[in-house]
């Protein structure tokens, strides 16, 4: 297919169905390496459910997800939330899941788990090689705490952070885990303005420096107009519109189907401004 | 003072007396018929109604009030001491062995204060191996006593069939307390919280029965006798087997029984040592970070690539293992085993432990086996009420601190060093 001759991740036709509920009904997207995807829709859309069945999560009832971390294509549907993640994909969650009692920067060596020397003899004699790993994964820590500028919490326990840390935290516990893939759910829910708008800065520093790709959910349009390459617009579990920004900003159906008088009006406006 | 409150209160609380009494001693059962004895019954109420007037009115007049105060000002000055242990933790466990390690030799020094230390120490090595299933990984486990069993039983039919020797049995005994405790792991992975410990509790149970039952094999309620356990197999025993050489006669000593308490105490004391340090370095391993995110946040480990099956069941069986290690000790400490020593009380006293101690920490849980162990020992001679002095101890220290003891210090870092 040529579609996916250049993508890191295609969905073909994924459905997932609880119950008498359809939650997905047919979502097909190509995602190219290196961008930032912007996933929005209303509350109920399915978009959080999308994010769980490509990290295993959920498995789709009908569809395949593929992943191509490196030229190969990895089938995802039927592999173990584990599994998917040791290929590289990682991701945050709506409501934060830190691991809160131990401390920020054990939070990010937790996610270099399979990148460190974790055999229990190495470990209980603490040979050479075991402290050399442990070396290189502390010194990764510092670098995503520095990059998320936390340096100064890495011993604070993770649960006792602010907020707004916390997220950041997540985002950086997901990219310790050295990603291709990173999938954001509402990084920037119950952040401020200010908080929010470095956290934008830092997810695109992330697809500049890190060549990550970024799959996102985010419901400030104004935040997704102007970091992402490519948008994806979900409504009862369909693609209702799917192009760069522009696109998806003229797309009479975003604006009249589903977004309602407000936020219709907050499009036009961050078109203007844009624009 | 309020009187009608204080009558109804205790009219309620005579109520309640009358309906679980007049049943309970009410009626009694001779031979065939049923005798119907009412003023036993309507006796023990009017205790009821009395006793609770009585919580009344010293509840209204606050002695009870200044009862509690008093404690907790005791408590107030207690905690800067607990704060000190906690944060001089390595300094303390350095002095604390070296007392433990002198203690058979000083003056005053007896068989019996040995056999306790041994003991408390055997609680030490279990509550460490309960430490990692229940205070690292968050796992409930209600049943570890099965791999105390394990180890103790272990160890006495390993001798008694195999003829293998102590030191021969200890890596066997803990193989098979892991491969116990692996055993147990499977079928609980997908379980949590209540029904875990349910399934655990079963557990243990159902090791106590088999081993009850299988009278042939381990002498049932009767129990079963252990060899004790050789120094470079020189022996410690009166009557020496044929062959053996004796401790005393190697180093032209009299013969004396306490050579062997200290020996085997000694020994314990060694093993604790290394089980204590074999903790703390998990505690820090990627294993030990992975327990601990398991415990925090299942979710979010498996997610980040971490394997979640291995990760419990490796927790399981390496509890298991000292669990059997523990059990071998006991054993080769006790001389003589039988299943009454591995009932349900035996896990609960382990996890009070734990809690008590502080989950995951290692001092705490050294305070909490000694206090568990040896201060039931000093009450002896209010043996009736020990056990609700103990009682009443734990709700008091939950309630002071409700993380246990200690608090578990995580590791700090350091930028640029490698930690420390
Ligand atoms: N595990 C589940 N069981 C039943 N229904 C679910 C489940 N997960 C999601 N849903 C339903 O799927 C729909 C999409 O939800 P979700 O993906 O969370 O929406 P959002 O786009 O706001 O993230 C909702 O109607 C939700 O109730
Ligand atoms: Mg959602």
């Amino acid at each position: 297919m040529a579609a996916k001759a250049d993508s890191i991740l295609v969905t073909e036709g994924v459905s997932i169905r609880f119950g008498g509920l359809l939650a997905l009904a047919g979502i097909s997207l190509v995602m190219r390496p290196a961008t930032i995807t912007a996933i929005i829709g209303p509350n109920g859309a399915g978009k959080t459910t999308l994010f769980n069945c490509i990290t295993g999560f959920y498995r789709p009832t009908e569809g395949r997800i593929i992943f191509r971390p490196d030229g190969r294509d990895v089938v995802l549907n039927r592999l173990p939330i584990h599994k998917i993640a040791q290929l590289g994909v990682a991701r945050t969650y709506q409501n934060i899941r830190l691991f809160g009692q131990m401390s920020v920067l054990e939070n990010l060596l937790v996610a270099q788990h399979h990148f460190v020397n974790h055999r229990l003899i190495s470990g209980i004699f603490q040979t050479r090689s075991f402290r050399k790993s442990e070396a290189e994964a502390v010194e990764q820590a510092w670098f995503w705490l520095e990059f998320m500028g936390m340096e100064q919490l890495a011993n604070q326990d993770a649960g006792t952070l602010p907020y707004g840390q916390q997220r950041r935290l997540e985002v950086a516990r997901a990219m310790a885990s050295r990603p291709r893939l990173i999938c954001l759910d509402e990084p920037a829910a119950g952040l401020n303005l200010q908080e929010s708008e470095e956290l934008n800065q830092l997810i695109l520093k992330l697809r500049e420096e890190h060549g990550v790709s970024v799959l996102l959910i985010e419901h400030h349009m104004g935040v997704v107009m102007s970091i992402s390459d490519h948008v994806v617009v979900l409504d009862h579990g369909e693609v209702i519109s799917d192009g760069t920004t522009e696109q998806v900003q003229q797309d009479e159906r975003v604006i009249k189907a589903y977004l309602g008088e407000e936020d219709a009006e907050e499009l036009q406006s961050v078109t203007k401004g844009a624009g | 003072m309020n009187i009608p409150a204080a009558l109804k209160d205790s009219a309620v609380a005579s109520l309640i007396a009358l309906a679980l009494f007049v049943p309970m001693i009410g009626l009694v059962l001779k031979g065939q018929s049923l005798n119907i004895q009412l003023l036993r019954a309507l006796f023990v109420v009017a205790a009821v109604f009395a006793g609770r007037m009585l919580i009344s009115m010293l509840l209204q007049s606050g002695l009870l009030g200044r009862l509690v105060e008093v404690i907790r000002k005791v408590l107030v000055y207690l905690s800067p001491v607990v704060g000190l242990v906690e944060r001089r933790s390595f300094r303390f466990i350095g002095l604390l062995l070296v007392v433990l390690v002198a203690v058979p030799f000083l003056p005053g020094s007896s068989n019996y204060l040995i056999q306790i230390l041994s003991l408390t120490l055997v609680y030490v090595i279990l509550a460490t191996g309960l430490n990692i299933v229940v205070g690292l990984a968050g796992l409930l486990d209600l049943g570890f006593v099965a791999f105390f069993a394990t180890g103790a039983y272990g160890y006495a039919m390993l001798a008694q069939y195999a003829g293998l020797s102590f030191w021969a049995a200890i890596p066997l005994t803990a193989g098979i307390a892991a491969a116990m405790g692996c055993l147990l792991g499977l079928p609980v992975l997908r379980m949590h919280g209540d029904y875990l410990a349910i399934v655990t509790l079963g557990f243990g149970e159902i090791i106590r029965i088999l081993l009850v039952n299988m009278i042939d094999i381990t002498g049932g309620p009767n129990g079963i006798s252990v060899p004790r356990p050789t120094l470079f197999g020189l022996g410690f025993t009166r009557r020496l087997e044929e062959g053996q050489l004796g401790f005393h006669e190697f180093f032209g000593l009299p013969y004396s029984a306490s050579h062997r308490y200290i020996f085997i105490y000694l020994l314990i004391l060694a093993f604790t040592v290394a089980a204590i340090w074999i903790f703390k370095r998990l505690r820090e391993m990627p294993i030990g970070r992975a327990w601990e995110a398991l415990r925090e946040d299942e979710i979010a480990c498996k997610a980040l690539g971490i394997n979640h099956t291995t990760t419990k069941l490796s927790a399981f069986t390496l509890g298991a293992t000292f669990g059997g290690v523990g059990g071998v000790f006991f054993a080769a400490m006790e001389g003589f085993i039988n299943p009454s020593s591995f009932t349900f009380v035996e896990s609960a006293i382990i996890l009070s432990i734990v809690v008590l101690g502080g989950m995951g920490s290692i001092v705490g849980v050294i305070l909490a086996a000694m206090g568990i162990t040896l201060l039931p020992e000093l009450f002896r001679e209010f043996e009736n009420y020990r056990m609700l002095v103990f009682g009443l101890a734990m709700v008091f220290i939950m309630i002071w601190r409700p993380g246990g003891l200690l608090k578990v210090r995580r590791k700090t870092f350091a930028r640029g060093g490698h930690g420390g």
